[in-house]
């Protein structure tokens, strides 16, 4: 049967979405047949190049996932038995055996374990912080090379290096292609929590550079964050999902129209995206409802207190004091201190707040940490105690590496009453 | 596949471990079936560093890398893949001290 021109076209759109569907599917796949990274990039190019040649004449079949899959597998094969003649030919008859031996576990439950395989992997804490994020973003979210180098204000080539030694890394030091065992598995969920985070931070807040927001990986890391929980519902995983859900939620509120920093309690909670608010929410009731809660769900949980509240005055300061002493149990560090003294300000006033931030700065802990010294300055400024602010704001600015950050702190510091 | 696990300790942690621990992990190893090898080496001041450049040798004292951690033994274990390696490597007593270095060893290709 001939199929005429619209139809052709019409397959053709078909299996373009199918592939944008379920390429990384295919991909997770076909490294575990395969055994290495680069032959089944290789290997979904071809099968998806065949299934454009054959789709148009034969029809869809009925489970594409499994045709590219095994049209996959094949084409590696070929690819193998060709290089054969000119390399080392044993080593490849048994490459070979053992891509066609494992060919009956392609069923469903596999590959969808085979997707969380290829995130452990990615994220495998043998390889460079800065690696497994890249490698993450490429293998997983399937961004090309230079989407990451943009979003990162890299170059393609610096990027394109990194992810060549992270693989090479992976076959050499024969980093196995597997979810972690129970024993491990805390330890290794939490390498793919920070790569996630670390992504979603780069994009709600750029570390450097003027613009303060990229889009597209707090995006990207949300949706990595749904594909981890979908895969693995650990609280912890669905309690950084709910945090980057609420964080996400002010993000049309964080910014001036002109592109300036604007402050929690100065946003405008109308603009607060409410389809976010309400699923972080319901996600964080879900995430503290295991036995000890961890960092993330305790974050999340700071941000729904946030989120649900109609405004500053009417914010449940002592439950935020509250989730913070918990969270300094569970993790202790300066800057959770840090955010608990504007808690405890705003409970208990700024005299007490200064009182907490002080003896924090007075350790050396935050001294190079500029929101320690303008959250300093912004209390100060509420006691009336102006050249002590004013000192407070300098040093802030001196420290802020964001524009938006620095004209933030300079405006409040032009505002100061002589 | 062949895993080196090279022990790195600071000079004034070299005796912080008793060796009957030391010897228990290699017997351990060697029970378990991963022990190829294992060795504790004498402090730095007996390395001795030998280049042949252009045909000519020349040796100098101490070892090739001046660094506050010095090797100070080694582990060659046979593991599954990095992750046994690096459950390995995490058993070797100095490792609670110091620093383990795990690299696989490469098959000469001939």
């Amino acid at each position: 049967m001939t199929i005429n021109g619209d139809s052709a076209q019409h397959v053709r759109d078909a299996a373009n979405a199918i592939y944008r569907a379920e390429s990384r599917r295919v991909f997770a796949t076909l490294v575990r047949l395969l055994g290495d990274f680069d032959l089944a990039e290789e290997a979904l190019h071809d099968a998806f190049r065949a299934a454009l040649e054959q789709w148009p004449r034969d029809g869809i079949p009925a489970n594409p996932r499994a045709w590219l899959v095994s049209a996959g597998r094949f084409k590696a094969i070929d690819g193998i038995r060709r290089h054969a003649r000119f390399d080392s030919i044993e080593e490849h008859i048994e490459h070979v055996e053992s891509v066609i031996d494992e060919s009956a576990t392609a069923d469903s439950e596999a590959i969808e374990d085979d997707r969380l395989r290829l995130i452990f992997t990615c994220c495998h804490p043998a390889l460079a912080a800065d690696a497994q994020v890249a490698l993450t973003l490429r293998e997983v979210c399937g961004l090309t090379t230079e989407e990451i180098a943009q979003a990162f204000l890299s170059t393609p080539p610096t990027l394109a290096q990194r992810i060549v030694r992270a693989k090479s890394k992976i076959r050499d030091a024969r980093i196995p292609y597997q979810v972690p065992e129970a024993h491990e598995l805390a330890e290794r969920l939490g390498s793919v929590l920070r790569v996630i985070y670390l992504v979603f931070n780069e994009g709600y807040s750029a570390s450097s550079g003027q613009s303060l927001t990229r889009v597209d990986l707090s995006g990207e890391a949300i949706r990595l964050g749904r594909l981890l929980v979908a895969l693995l519902p650990e609280p912890e995983a669905i309690g950084l999902l709910a945090l980057m859900l609420l964080q996400e939620s002010r993000r049309a509120a964080r910014t001036s129209p002109t592109g300036a920093l604007v402050l929690l309690n100065e946003q405008d909670r109308s603009l607060w995206n409410r389809d976010q608010i309400t699923e972080g929410s319901a996600l964080v009731e879900q995430a503290l409802a295991g036995r000890r809660a961890g960092p993330y769900a305790l974050q999340a949980a700071l941000a729904a207190v946030h989120a649900n509240a109609p405004s500053t005055e009417a914010t449940d300061w002592d439950e935020i004091v509250g989730l913070y002493d918990v969270l300094l149990r569970v993790e202790p560090s300066p800057v959770v201190e840090l955010n608990r003294a504007v808690a405890v300000a705003m409970r208990d006033g700024p005299e007490a707040g200064l009182a907490v931030i002080d003896a924090i700065l007075d350790r050396g802990d935050l001294d190079d940490y500029h929101l320690a010294h303008a959250a300093r300055a912004d209390l100060c400024r509420r006691l009336g105690r102006v050249s002590q602010a004013r000192a407070s704001y300098e040093r802030a600015i001196a420290l802020a590496r964001q524009a938006p950050e620095r004209q933030f702190l300079e405006r409040r510091l032009a505002e100061l009453a002589d | 596949m062949k895993y080196l696990c090279l022990v790195y300790l600071d000079e004034q942690n070299l005796h912080s471990i008793r060796d009957s621990e030391c010897k228990a992990c290699g017997d351990a190893l060697r029970q378990n079936g991963h022990h190829l090898a294992a060795e504790a080496l004498q402090p730095i001041h007996t390395a001795t560093t030998v280049r042949v450049r252009n045909g000519r040798m020349s040796v100098t004292d101490g070892p090739f890398a001046e660094t506050k951690e010095q090797l100070a033994g080694f582990y060659l274990v046979d593991a599954r893949d990095l992750n046994e390696a690096i459950q390995l490597a995490a058993k070797i007593p100095p490792a609670r001290v110091g620093s383990i270095e795990v690299r696989p060893v490469r098959e000469l290709s001939v």
